[in-house]
C-alpha cells in the first residue's frame, strides 16, 4: 500500500505544533502513526501535510497531581503500561494499555493519538470513558478542559477541533475495584467486544466496539444503581446499542458477548 | 537399510545450528526487494476492482501524462511480447479445459486482482499514484462464487467454454466391489465438509527484478521463487526467448508454501519490458496486493463416505469432490486434487475404494499447491469420518482406528488406490502418541467436566496421518499427466585446497538445505561442515533442477548429495589406491583420509587426493582430472510419513472462544539427518494446519470481493495462540532411498488441521454438535452450539 503524496515537518514545541498546524488546511498531527499511517495507506485519509509531534517530550508524562494523575498525550502505551504511579492509582489503565496490540505497537503508539483518533474498537478510549477522565486540549485561544463523555462523537470523530492539540488527560484516583475483559481472538488482534469496568463511588461500565465511538453501558450502570443482581445488569446492559458487523463478529453476536463479559467483568470486581 | 543415526562420530542426527541463521538475522540476507539495479524502472500492475465484466474501454492517457512516467501499458500494447500463453503444466484429463490466460487481461476480468495495465515509472509511489488515474469502464457480468453454484453453469467464467467445468478426474479400480461394500455395510457414513480457502501469506511478498546484461542479449531474472528452474523453462517459452539466454536466480526467498512454486504474470511482465526497455524492471508485491494476485490454497466441497461392518471395520471409502479451480488455471491448479486422489482412506486398510474430481472455473483468484496440496484435504476428510463412523458403531475415536489401522506385517502396503506404501509401523506410533498424552486420564477429565457442566468444555481430538511426498517417480507422474520429471541432480566438487562445493537442484526458502546437504557430505567425507560450501537456487551455477515442493528435497535431493558424495569418493579411492600402490579393496576410509589395511602409517588425506587429482601429474591409466561427480536421481516411489497428532482444546460454550491447550505429534519421517531442523518443520506445519483449523479463511462476498486480504483481517496466528508442541517420534527408514528418509515439510500442516476440528466437535459432542466449519471462530462455535440446543 502506498499512500498519496503528502509534505512532513517536525514540531519543537506545543506552540509550533499549532502554528504548523494552522498552516495547511488538510495538515493532520502525527504521534505514533499507529492509527494514521495505515489509513494513509488505504488512502482512506490523504493529509496533504503532517505535522510531526511525536518527539515532544514535554508531553510524554505521568504526575501525580493529588485528586488525579495527569498523563501526558505522547505518553506511550508501554510506558502507560509501567508507570507505577498509575499501577497504585488507576490500575486498570496500565493493565489495558498492556493489552493493546502487540509490543511494537505499545512502544510507538500514544495515549493521545488513540484518544485523538477516536476509534469505537479502540481500547484505552473505552477505559477512559469508565473513569470518567477528563481530556486537555491546548488551542491558539488556550486550554479547555473536556470530560471523556462529551468527548466521543460518533465514528473517528471527537471534539477536538482540527488545529487543538491533545496535550493532557486526567484520570481521577479511588478506583475501589476494576475489571477489564477483551475479546478477541488472536493476542495481537483488537477486541471484538471489550468491556471496562470501574467501581469508584458507583459502577461505571463502557464498551469497545460496540458502537462507532466508545460507549458508556447505561442499561447496566442503571440497573445496578436501582438495586439490580450481576446477572439482571448484565442482561440489560446492551439496551439502547446496536452494534456494528463485521468478519469478526455480527451484531447480534456482539450483543451476547457483551451480555456475558460484563457479568464476567462485574463477577470479578465482586471478587 | 542401516540406521544412520547409529554411526558413532557422524554428524547425522545431531541437531546442528542452521548455517542460514546468522545471515538472516542481521539482515545481511538479499531478498528480491533488497536488489539494487543502476536505472531500474518500478512497475506498478493495475488490478480489476470487479469480478466478472467485459472491459469496455481502458484510458490511459492521464497517467501517461503524470510525473515520472515512462509508459503504461494494457493487454493489447503488450501482445506481440508473448510466444505462448502462461503454463499450466498439468493437464490432468485429455479434455481437460484450459482457458488460454495471458500475463494481462484483454477484453474480459475474471476476478478482483486481474491484471489490466501495468505503469512504469522511476519510483513505485509515482507509479502508484498513475494507476489511480486509469479510467476503466466494466459492463459487470454476474459472477460465479459458490462451488456447488458451479456446477449449475447458470451463470459462467469463461463464456466460451459453455460450462465451468474444467475437468472430471476417477479413479475407481472395482466399481462393483465398491458398489456392493456400500449395499452390504451395517454402517455408512457420509458427510460433507468444506475446505475454505487460504491465502499462503509466506513471510516474504513475492517480488521480481529482472536485468537485460549490457551485452549478448541475455537476461538476468530474480525471482521470489521456490522453482527457478522451472522458470527459466515457462519464462523462456512464454517469451520466445532462447533458454540459453536465460538466468534465473532466487535469491534468499522468505518462504512460499507452494505460492511460489508458479510462473505468475509479474514475472513474465518483468521480462518483456526489461527487453522492451533495455532496462531492469522491478515489480514488489503489496501484502494485500499479495491476497488476490498470489494463488490461494485449498477450496473444495468433498462428499465423504464410508462404508464399514458391525464391528465398524472399513469395507468401503468413497469420496466425490469439487475442486475450486478460480478463474484461470496455474501451473498446477488442476493437478491439486489429484495429490490427495489416493489417499482418502488414510491409515486405515480397505479394500473398496473411489475418488473423483470434478474441477471447477469461479471469479476468484486462481487456486494451486498450498503447504500439503491435496493430502491436508484427504486427511481431513478421512479423520473427520472416523470420528463420525466412532459414534455411529458407539466406540471410542481411539478405538475405531485401532481395529482399522494397517498393520505392520501388511508392509509394503498395496494401497487400494495403487499406491504402495513403503514402510510402517501404525500400532506402535499410535499407541505411543496416546500414552504420552495419558489419554484415558484426559478422557476421565473430560466425563468429569461435562458432570458438572462446565462451561469450559474440554476436547480431545485426533489425527492419524500418512502422506505421499518425495515428488517422484518420474514414470508415476507421467501417468498422472504431468508435465515434468521427478528427479533430482547434485554435483560433488572437491576442489584443489580440498573445500568442497556441493551444488544441487533444490531450490530452498527457510528450509536450510544448507546446513542439511553439508551435513551428508561430511558424514560422508568426514570432513568438517565448515569446509563445504552448498550452491543452489542460480540457474547459471545448478543447471539442472527440479526444484522445491512437495517435501521432496531431502528423499530426492539430499539422496542425489549422497550419491554423488559416494562417486567423488570412489574417484578418490582410485586415484589413492594409485598413489600407495596398494589395491582399491585394501583401502579404508575415516576421518577424512585414506589408509592402507594393515599399514595405519600408509595414509593419504582426501587433501592430497583433491590436490592430485588438480595437478593430475600423478593419474591412474584414463582417469580424468578433478575430483568431481554430478548424478540425476530419479526414485523408485513415493516416501510415505505418518503420524499421530493429538489436540486437546477447551471450548468456552458460552462464547465460543476456543483454546488449544495441548499438542502432541508422533511423527515418523524415518531417519532424521538434522532433528532441530526437523522439529522446527512440524512447529510450523503444526501452527499452519491449526490457522486452517480455527483462523484463516479468505473471505469472498457475493460479488467477489475478497474482504479480507490484508493481515490486520486475515488471521495468521501468531506463537501467542499455540500451546507447546509435545513432539516424540519413531523412526522407520524408508527402504526406497539409501538415506532412508521420507518427508516432514507438510506432515504437520497435514495432519494438525482435523486433530484441532476434531477437539473442537468432540468438545462439545454432549451438547449435540457433530460438525463445525472452518475456520472454528468464536461465532461459528456459539451458532453450532446455539443450533444443537434447537
Ligand atoms: C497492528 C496494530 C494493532 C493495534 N491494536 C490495537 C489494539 O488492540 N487496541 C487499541 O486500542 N489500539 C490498537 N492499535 C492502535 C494503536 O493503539 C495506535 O497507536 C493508537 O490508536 C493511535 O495512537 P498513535 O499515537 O499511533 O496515533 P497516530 O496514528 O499518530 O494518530 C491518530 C490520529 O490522532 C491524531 N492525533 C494524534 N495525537 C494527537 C494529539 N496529541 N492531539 C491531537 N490529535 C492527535 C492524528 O492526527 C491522527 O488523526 C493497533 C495498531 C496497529 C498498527
Amino acid at each position: 500500500m502506498y499512500p498519496a503524496k503528502f509534505e512532513y515537518v517536525r514540531a519543537l514545541d506545543v506552540a509550533d505544533a499549532l502554528a504548523k498546524i494552522s498552516s495547511d488546511e488538510d495538515a493532520k498531527f502525527l504521534a505514533g502513526g499507529h492509527s494514521l499511517v495505515p489509513l494513509m495507506k488505504f488512502r482512506l485519509a490523504t493529509p496533504s501535510l503532517l505535522v510531526d509531534i511525536s518527539q515532544l517530550q514535554e508531553l510524554a508524562y505521568v504526575k501525580d497531581e493529588g485528586d488525579y494523575v495527569a498523563i501526558g498525550a505522547l505518553t506511550r502505551h508501554h510506558d502507560v503500561e509501567r508507570s507505577g504511579i498509575l499501577q497504585s492509582h488507576v490500575p486498570i489503565l496500565p493493565h489495558v494499555a498492556g493489552m493493546v496490540g502487540d509490543p511494537q505497537v505499545r512502544h510507538r503508539g500514544t495515549i493521545g493519538g488513540s484518544v485523538a483518533h477516536g476509534d469505537g474498537a479502540s481500547d484505552l478510549p473505552a477505559a477512559l470513558l469508565a473513569l470518567d477522565a477528563t481530556m486537555v486540549a491546548t488551542g491558539s485561544v488556550g486550554q479547555r478542559e473536556i470530560p471523556a463523555k462529551n468527548f466521543f462523537k460518533g465514528f473517528l470523530e471527537t471534539d477536538l477541533s482540527p488545529d487543538e492539540i491533545l496535550t493532557e488527560i486526567r484520570v481521577p484516583k479511588g478506583t475501589k475495584a476494576w475489571s477489564y475483559k477483551k475479546f478477541n481472538r488472536r493476542a495481537q488482534d483488537w477486541a471484538i467486544v471489550g468491556v471496562a469496568a470501574v467501581k469508584n463511588g458507583s459502577t461505571k461500565v463502557a464498551f469497545v466496539n460496540m458502537g462507532s465511538s466508545p460507549l458508556r453501558s447505561t442499561g447496566c450502570e442503571g440497573a445496578l444503581n436501582k438495586g439490580a443482581s450481576i446477572t439482571e445488569a448484565a442482561e440489560l446492559a446492551t439496551e439502547g446499542i446496536d452494534p456494528p458487523s463485521d468478519l469478526n463478529a455480527t451484531s447480534e453476536f456482539r450483543i451476547h458477548l457483551a451480555k456475558v463479559l460484563t457479568r464476567r467483568a462485574l463477577e470479578e470486581m465482586e471478587g | 537399510m542401516t540406521k544412520i543415526a547409529e554411526h558413532d562420530m557422524s554428524v547425522i542426527g545431531k541437531k546442528v545450528l542452521r548455517r542460514e541463521d546468522p545471515a538472516l538475522l542481521s539482515g545481511e540476507s538479499k531478498f528480491v526487494a533488497d536488489l539494487e539495479a543502476p536505472g531500474v524502472l518500478n512497475i506498478f500492475v493495475l488490478r480489476s476492482s470487479v469480478a466478472n465484466a467485459r472491459i469496455r474501454s481502458i484510458n490511459v492517457q492521464r497517467a501517461k501524462e503524470a510525473k515520472g512516467i515512462v509508459a503504461v501499458y494494457t493487454a493489447a500494447d503488450l501482445e506481440s511480447e508473448w510466444a505462448a500463453p502462461m503454463p499450466c503444466a498439468w493437464p490432468v484429463t485429455a479434455d481437460m479445459k484450459n482457458p488460454a490466460h495471458y500475463p494481462l487481461a484483454k477484453d474480459t476480468v475474471r476476478y478482483v486482482g486481474d491484471g489490466i495495465a501495468v505503469v512504469v515509472a522511476h519510483s513505485t509511489e509515482e507509479a502508484a499514484d498513475a494507476a489511480s488515474l486509469i479510467e476503466v469502464d466494466y459492463e459487470e457480468q454476474p459472477v460465479v462464487i459458490d462451488l456447488e453454484e458451479a456446477l449449475s453453469g447458470r451463470h459462467l467464467v469463461h463464456e466460451s467454454l459453455g460450462t465451468n467445468v474444467s475437468y472430471v478426474w476417477e479413479l475407481n479400480p472395482n466399481p462393483v466391489g465398491l458398489e456392493k461394500a456400500f449395499t452390504e455395510a451395517k454402517y455408512v457414513v457420509s458427510e460433507r465438509y468444506v475446505q475454505q480457502r487460504l491465502i499462503p501469506a509466506a513471510m516474504e511478498p513475492r517480488g521480481v527484478l529482472a536485468v537485460p546484461s549490457p551485452m549478448g542479449g541475455d537476461y538476468t531474472l530474480y525471482s521470489a521463487t521456490q522453482v527457478p528452474h522451472i522458470l527459466k523453462v515457462m519464462a523462456a517459452l512464454t517469451l520466445g526467448i532462447s533458454e540459453t539466454k536465460l538466468r534465473v536466480i532466487a535469491p534468499s526467498v522468505g518462504g512460499g508454501f507452494g505460492s511460489k512454486l508458479n510462473v505468475y504474470a509479474e514475472e513474465l511482465i518483468c521480462l518483456a519490458l526489461s527487453r522492451k526497455h533495455r532496462l531492469p524492471v522491478k515489480w514488489v508485491e503489496e501484502r494485500s496486493e499479495g491476497g488476490q494476485a498470489t494463488i490461494q490454497g485449498r477450496g473444495q466441497v468433498q462428499y465423504m463416505e464410508l462404508a464399514a461392518d458391525a464391528d465398524g471395520k472399513l469395507l468401503g471409502v468413497r469420496v466425490n469432490l469439487i475442486a475450486d479451480m478460480g478463474a484461470y488455471l496455474q501451473l498446477v491448479t488442476p493437478g491439486i486434487p489429484l495429490l490427495g486422489a489416493f489417499l482418502y482412506h488414510g491409515v486405515y486398510h480397505v479394500a473398496n475404494y473411489g475418488f473423483k474430481a470434478t474441477g471447477v472455473f469461479t471469479n476468484k483468484t486462481p487456486t494451486d499447491a498450498y503447504r500439503g496440496a491435496g493430502r491436508p484435504e484427504a486427511t481431513y476428510a478421512i479423520e473427520r469420518a472416523m470420528d463420525a463412523l466412532a459414534k455411529k458403531v458407539g466406540v471410542d475415536s481411539a478405538e475405531i482406528r485401532r481395529r482399522n489401522l494397517i498393520q505392520p506385517e501388511q508392509f509394503p502396503y498395496n494401497s487400494p488406490a495403487g499406491l504402495i506404501f513403503d514402510s510402517g509401523d501404525y500400532p506402535k506410533n499410535f499407541e505411543m502418541a496416546l500414552e504420552k498424552l495419558g489419554y484415558s486420564k484426559l478422557r476421565e477429565e473430560q466425563a468429569q467436566r461435562r458432570l458438572q457442566s462446565s462451561t469450559k468444555n474440554l476436547g480431545i481430538g485426533i489425527s492419524f496421518f500418512v502422506e505421499m511426498c518425495g515428488l517422484a517417480p518420474s514414470r508415476v507422474l507421467a501417468s498422472l499427466n504431468y508435465s515434468a520429471g521427478g528427479w533430482e541432480s547434485a554435483t560433488v566438487r572437491i576442489l584443489p585446497t580440498s573445500k568442497i562445493q556441493v551444488v544441487t537442484g533444490t531450490s530452498p526458502h527457510g528450509q536450510g538445505h544448507e546446513t542439511s546437504w553439508a551435513m551428508i557430505v561430511a558424514d560422508k567425507l568426514g570432513v568438517p561442515i565448515e569446509d563445504i560450501e552448498v550452491l543452489h537456487s542460480d540457474t547459471a551455477i545448478a543447471p539442472h533442477g527440479m526444484d522445491t515442493y512437495g517435501s521432496r528435497s531431502l528423499s530426492v535431493g539430499g539422496t542425489a548429495v549422497h550419491l554423488a558424495t559416494e562417486r567423488v569418493l570412489d574417484k578418490a579411492r582410485k586415484l589413492a589406491a594409485h598413489q600407495l600402490e596398494v589395491s582399491e579393496e585394501d583401502l579404508d576410509y575415516g576421518a577424512g583420509a585414506f589408509s592402507v589395511k594393515g599399514a595405519p602409517e600408509k595414509v593419504m588425506p582426501l587433501a592430497g587426493v583433491a590436490f592430485e587429482a588438480f595437478t593430475a601429474h600423478n593419474l591412474p591409466e584414463g582417469m580424468e582430472p578433478n575430483l568431481e561427480a554430478s548424478i540425476s536421481w530419479d526414485p523408485p516411489n513415493f516416501t510415505f510419513p505418518y503420524g499421530t497428532h493429538l489436540a486437546v482444546v477447551e471450548v468456552d460454550s458460552e462464547t465460543g472462544k476456543v483454546e488449544l491447550m495441548r499438542y502432541l505429534s508422533v511423527d515418523d519421517c524415518g531417519n532424521q539427518i538434522n532433528p532441530m531442523i526437523v522439529e522446527g518443520q512440524i512447529h510450523g506445519g503444526i501452527a499452519q494446519g491449526v490457522a486452517q483449523a480455527l483462523y484463516e479463511e479468505a473471505v469472498y462476498d457475493e460479488s467477489g470481493n475478497l474482504l479480507n486480504p490484508s493481515l490486520a483481517d486475515y488471521l495468521v496466528p501468531s506463537a501467542a495462540e499455540m500451546p507447546n508442541f509435545e513432539l516424540g517420534q519413531t523412526v522407520t527408514p524408508s527402504p526406497t532411498n539409501p538415506l532412508g528418509v521420507k518427508g516432514i515439510g507438510e506432515a504437520g500442516t497435514i495432519a494438525s488441521t482435523p486433530a484441532a476440528i476434531n477437539a473442537v466437535v468432540d468438545a462439545l459432542s454432549h451438547l449435540g454438535v457433530t460438525n463445525i466449519d472452518m475456520p472454528a471462530s468464536p461465532e461459528r462455535v456459539w451458532r453450532a452450539i446455539q443450533s444443537a440446543k434447537g
